[in-house]
């Protein structure tokens, strides 16, 4: 606890943060893990605050595991659902964020179809903003719940062989992954269709880490400590799709295929899965599968964001001693 | 922020001394160490839990369990803190439920700190008991809150403020009256 | 009668770079002598001091979008052009893809006179080529040329089949008509707003290859050698799609190019999510730039035309997948060509041949400074410092990408047919 990073004023991408402000975030958000062992798990200290969800993108699990974060830690939530907002009326996205602004949250957790979409919002406010996901751009709170998945089963962060399965090129968990991962050392096979794996992916991050692309599954395992599977979309706008027949014969991990990466590699999934498609039941259900993981390490992780931007008064008055002025 | 020590108030011989003679004093009014365990509240309530609990085993023989506790989720005054507040985990490797538990900080002031402690424990269960142990009482409480067993009370102003200085945390050992320079 | 003098003339027509003064009297350029000559038969002209000025023949932009009829929140005739005279341009051609489209002679001679009653420049409207520019049947491009049109296009995308191409360019080249085409395939181009590249992929936006524009100069290409006809390949911003153009050259075809200002001075890795930077042809790659300026020096380009394309602020104001394409470019044109003279990559003449009878000789037309000429010039500094400033532009819009830049050389007066139209 030497080093206490500048205040994080928004979450929008892992790209640009530094390896020592992530684990930072991974140590604040232990002791949240541990609050979800509580028989009584609600705090009280973001108690007066609200937090703005604002999702403009369909998504049941993301919004939900916020929701209940902000809930936990004694905060009030705001919402605003794609199906029923007004963007569908034809108002504009600052018009419909200046609106939910209005109303006064303490910040605002953000999805959005459109990439760039969270950060165009948090150069026009005040408050802090958190991407829950920015089309094919970011998706930083999985990245670190992911980080913190794979730091708590492995030991650590750094060094890891990471193979990433699936439609690479539209994926932000996918890109918010290596830009994590790859801070801390780890090397990427990237694997999936050929036209959903572009060769600028080997130069996606600045950090000189080995990228490499494979279009075959088994090859790709070899020599994986951490194996991270990705959705995939039946149909994207703009895109011819793929049988999913076909991806199946060529992508599913399944249980043989898994035994090409090393013993006891992890298996992650974003979620939703979609047993039977791009994972095996039982691989999904085996013990290096740590999707429930996931799951919990997520509402920590989004409990220590939340109480990072918003679990704060204004400056330290200077008039009271910071560490004796209420004992 | 710039202080000025005025005079020392514990030397280091004199913290042990205290320490050993609270740690007497718990298993005398106590009459034993059974079903007793410490927390200490962080940062430097927990060495003194610690030391406390070394005591009673020299006393009693038994080892009396030591939990942490960080406070910081259950403050009430998060503006008071630091602007980036640093958390830090909890560990109470303890069922609380049914115990006489006894918190130890160390110093009692306004008793917020203590108020949130005890937010924290009972977030994890029904303790038997809460007592309140300290190395220094200060005075000007806000809250309907007393230590059951102090080192020493001290007469202190609002610009004094009491140093307490831990060789676990500081690589020094000694309580100071400081005065706040404006 | 005006009399300029002791400009440095440089007029790509005669190939003369010599000091002169010039005499203009009415619509017409009277005299071009020596300093000093002309001080008899100039009486009692309004004289103006050229020295330390180029004067140039009048620049014509080959292709910009004036908004009206029917986007007049974003720009008009008048504030367009207005916008046009203060960066130097003499003439310009606004693209057919108003509301309505400029399909039919009405909607040509409402557009005329309302520049013969608003405009700052001269307005040479460009027709569409097919009705509505929906890619399905010709339009009335005779009527639109009797009416005042100078070529054809369905700019804003591009002509839809061969076929059709085909049939446009027949009928043009009976005409004489230039056919200018926005080179794309749709389908490539579908849902995507910047180059694919590096960059795109990092941000998570769709893109769009490089191949997406030379493919369809390649087609249009070889309908022109079918045809006979005159193609002009509008924004050209690839490398592959130069090379097409070179090598179409070298073969006799008919066939010339333009390229934009911004194409010539950014690439895609300063895009970011900045909608002011978004525009179709999207920025390219480094390598794109740096043919697109090799084309400028060795003649392969014709012409350097602004796509001035206004948008109103709470359009641009969105998420940069659901901006529209365009950026305004009349005002700061000329000073990011002088950029490219200054770091000694483009000469001066060359760089005044691409604001002139480049662009003239792609309608068919003659540009020069001599007796008997029309009176369009453009005086210009290659010196002048100055920071464009957005909130300052004469045009109704302010997405630009260039607001706060320091410029060196400036359009300092500009003439049409005889009258000083802007004076910095």
């Amino acid at each position: 606890m030497d080093i206490v990073p500048d205040r994080f004023s928004d979450l929008l991408a892992i790209e640009p943060l530094k390896a020592a402000e992530i684990a930072f975030l991974l140590d604040q958000s232990v002791p949240f893990q541990e609050i979800q062992r509580h028989p009584l798990k609600k705090l009280a200290t973001l108690r007066g605050k609200t937090v703005g969800l604002a999702f403009f993108e369909a998504s049941t699990r993301t919004r939900i595991s916020f929701g209940t974060a902000a809930s936990r830690l004694g905060a009030d939530v705001m919402q605003l659902q794609a199906e029923s907002s007004s963007l569908k009326k034809g108002e504009s996205l600052l018009d419909t964020v200046r609106t939910l602004d209005a109303m006064k949250p303490d910040c605002i957790v953000m999805r959005h179809a459109s990439s760039g979409a969270p950060e165009f919002v948090a150069s026009r406010l005040e408050i802090p903003v958190i991407n829950a996901g920015d089309g094919t751009h970011e998706h930083p709170t999985q990245a670190l719940l992911d980080a913190l998945t794979i730091r708590d089963r492995l030991g650590r962060l750094e060094g890891w062989n990471v193979t990433i399965v699936g439609d690479i090129l539209h994926s932000r968990v996918a890109r918010s992954d290596i830009h994590l991962l790859s801070k801390f050392g780890c090397r990427f096979t990237l694997c999936g269709p050929a036209m959903w794996l572009p060769r600028e992916l080997e130069n996606l991050t600045t950090e000189g880490v080995p990228i490499r692309r494979e279009t075959n599954l088994e090859e790709s395992l070899s020599g994986a400590d951490i194996v991270i599977v990705l959705r995939v979309q039946q149909e994207r706008l703009h895109e011819p799709a793929l049988p999913l027949d076909e991806y199946i014969l060529l992508y599913q991990l399944t249980a043989e295929r898994l035994r090409n990466a090393r013993p006891g590699a992890l298996v992650l999934h974003p979620g939703p899965m979609i047993r039977g498609l791009e994972i095996d039941p039982v691989v999904a259900d085996s013990p290096q599968s740590c999707v429930l993981e996931q799951v919990t390490n997520g509402l920590a992780v989004r409990m220590a964001i939340l109480f990072e931007l918003i679990g704060h008064g204004s400056d330290a008055n200077p008039a009271k001693d910071p560490a004796h002025a209420a004992s | 922020m710039p202080t000025l020590e005025k005079s020392q108030l514990m030397s280091a011989t004199e913290i042990d001394r205290t320490l050993q003679r609270l740690a007497h004093e718990i298993v005398e009014r106590r009459g034993g160490t059974v079903n007793l365990a410490l927390i200490g509240v962080r940062r430097r309530g927990v060495p003194l839990a610690q030391r406390i609990a070394h005591a009673m085993r020299a006393i009693d023989g038994v080892d009396v369990p030591v939990g942490t506790l960080d406070i910081t989720l259950y403050r009430d005054d998060l503006s008071m803190v630091a602007p980036q507040p640093v958390l830090q985990s909890s560990e109470i490797p303890f069922t609380v439920d049914d115990k006489d538990l006894i918190l130890v900080d160390d110093v009692l002031y306004t008793g917020r700190t203590i108020r949130a402690a005890m937010n924290g424990l009972f977030d994890l269960g029904r303790p038997r008991r809460v007592q309140l142990c300290v190395l220094i009482d200060r005075g000007h409480r806000e809250l309907p809150i007393e230590a059951a067993f102090i080192g020493r009370t001290v007469q202190t102003s609002d610009t004094e403020i009491i140093e307490v200085r831990l060789a676990e945390v500081d690589q020094e050992e000694r309580v100071m009256l400081v005065d706040r320079v404006s | 009668m005006l009399l300029l003098r002791g400009g440095r003339l440089l007029d790509p027509a005669s190939r003369t770079d010599a000091t002169r003064d010039i005499l203009l009297d009415g619509e017409r350029i009277a005299a071009v002598e020596p300093p000093g000559t002309l001080n008899g038969r100039a009486g009692n002209a309004q004289q103006v001091d050229a020295s330390g000025l180029v004067v140039a023949p009048g620049f014509i932009d080959l292709h910009c979008h004036l908004r009206e009829p029917g986007g007049e929140t974003s720009e008009t005739i008048e504030t367009g052009t207005l916008a046009a005279v203060r960066g130097g341009f003499t003439a310009v051609c606004p693209m057919p893809n108003t509301r309505p489209v400029n399909d039919n002679a009405s909607v040509t001679r409402s557009i005329l006179e309302r520049a013969q009653a608003a405009a700052h420049t001269r307005v040479w409207p460009i027709g569409a080529a097919s009705i509505g520019s929906r890619g399905e049947a010709l339009s009335e491009i005779a009527a639109m040329q009797k009416a005042g049109a100078v070529a054809v296009s369905d700019d804003g995308k591009p002509i839809a089949t061969a076929k059709l191409l085909r049939q446009v360019m027949d009928y043009c080249r009976s005409l004489g008509m230039p056919v200018i085409d926005h080179c794309e395939d749709v389908s490539l181009a579908a849902g995507a707003s910047m180059r694919e590249g590096p960059s795109s992929v990092r941000l998570g936006v769709r893109g769009m290859p490089a191949a997406t524009e030379s493919i369809c100069v390649a087609r249009d290409i070889q309908v022109a050698e079918l045809t006979g006809c005159r193609f002009h390949a509008a924004h050209l911003s690839t490398r592959a799609s130069i090379e097409l153009v070179r090598a179409a050259k070298r073969g006799g075809l008919p066939v010339s190019c333009e390229v934009t200002p911004h194409h010539f001075t950014m690439i895609d890795e300063e895009v970011g999510y900045d909608t002011h930077r978004k525009m179709n042809p999207p920025l390219g790659s480094r390598e794109d730039l740096e043919a697109l300026v090799a084309g400028l020096a060795d003649g392969t380009v014709d012409a350097i035309a602004t796509d001035h394309a206004p948008h109103e602020r709470s359009t641009k104001e969105v998420e940069f997948d659901r901006a529209p394409f365009g950026i305004t470019g009349f005002e700061t044109a000329l000073s990011l060509a002088l950029e490219l003279v200054h770091a000694g990559r483009l000469g001066l003449m060359r760089m005044v041949e691409l604001f002139t009878s480049g662009p003239a000789r792609v309608l068919g037309m003659r540009r020069g400074v001599a007796p008997g000429e029309v009176a369009d010039l453009t005086l210009f500094s290659t010196s002048h410092a100055w920071t464009y400033r957005a909130a300052d532009s004469a045009s109704k819009s302010r997405n630009t990408p260039f607001d706060g830049r320091p410029f060196r050389g400036a359009p300092m007066l500009t003439i049409v047919a005889g009258r000083l139209a802007y004076r910095r």
